[in-house]
């Protein structure tokens, strides 16, 4: 019964604790109940589906990592639109890229990047996860693609977990 | 308000904007439905990116303080896009939506 009351993702609680007091108007005594009870709840509920930890995560590489990742997206959305206001047909392509990552929450991360940056939608993984299917917009060969993601993403994601 | 923060806003409203529009542009004009997921799930990222930091520099120089909800709502938006760009994709994949002609590769199946 005693552990139904625990944290078993202390920093996941801590998180949804402070966001439901930046959304609520202003902190009361309902915000910090309600608070509590999501911050108990949401871990509790979504235990089963949580990737054991990584054994060791430079978290303070994070932050540059987003900044290239956003300054991507800025990049990548000029060239996307340019694509998409000009009359030439873009040339798509389905791209197996082999996965050098092997921590789930790597991978995810490896992913949601892929999608969020224009051009490239991660589309799949293979069963094994050492494939990721990535459908691109417009590239003219497939190590283009490959090759992009690996430098530009995937390196910073294996320093950050190794 | 001081000029300086009206001529921000109104610049990131506008750039907002135009890639929202884009977005819905390529939605319509894209050839296939692989390719027509790229545009709304990436006029979402810089479109209300720009619209969410024109939010935040108007209430910061009004001040009304930073507004942290917009900051959430972006990185919410930012978390789900992806997800959901990929459940529509493992979708297509599952019924064999066709894919354009000249497209290279082929989705797998597993």
């Amino acid at each position: 019964m005693l552990d139904r009351l625990s944290f078993p993702q202390p920093w996941l609680s801590l998180i949804l604790f402070l966001t439901w007091q930046f959304l609520s108007d202003g902190i009361s005594g309902g915000s910090l109940v309600l608070g509590l009870v999501l911050a108990w709840g949401i871990p509790q509920l979504t235990q089963g589906f949580w990737p054991e930890r990584p054994a060791f995560m430079k978290s303070w590489r994070m932050p540059a990592y987003l900044l290239v990742v956003l300054w991507d997206i800025v990049i990548a959305s000029f060239s996307v639109a340019k694509l998409i206001l000009s009359p030439r047909k873009p040339e798509p392509v389905f791209v197996c890229y082999p996965l050098q990552l092997e921590h789930p929450l790597a991978i995810s991360i490896l992913a949601s990047t892929i999608s969020l940056t224009p051009g490239t939608v991660s589309a799949d993984i293979s069963d094994d996860e050492k494939m990721l299917l990535i459908h691109a917009l417009d590239a003219r060969s497939d190590d283009e693609v490959i090759d992009a993601i690996h430098t530009r993403y995937e390196k910073p994601l294996m320093e950050m977990f190794k | 308000m001081s000029p300086l923060a009206e001529y921000t806003i109104s610049a990131l409203l506008i750039i907002g904007g135009a890639f929202t529009l884009i977005g819905a542009i390529g939605l319509a004009r894209l050839p296939d439905f692989f390719t027509r997921l790229h545009g709304p799930t990436k006029a979402t990222t810089l479109g209300v990116g720009a619209v969410m930091l024109s939010s935040v520099v108007y209430f910061s120089s009004t001040g009304q303080g930073i507004g942290i909800s917009e900051i959430l709502i972006t990185v919410f938006l930012f978390l789900t896009a992806p997800v959901s760009a990929n459940m529509l994709a493992k979708a297509a994949m599952h019924i064999g939506v066709k894919t354009m002609d000249n497209t290279r590769g082929k989705p797998w199946d597993q």
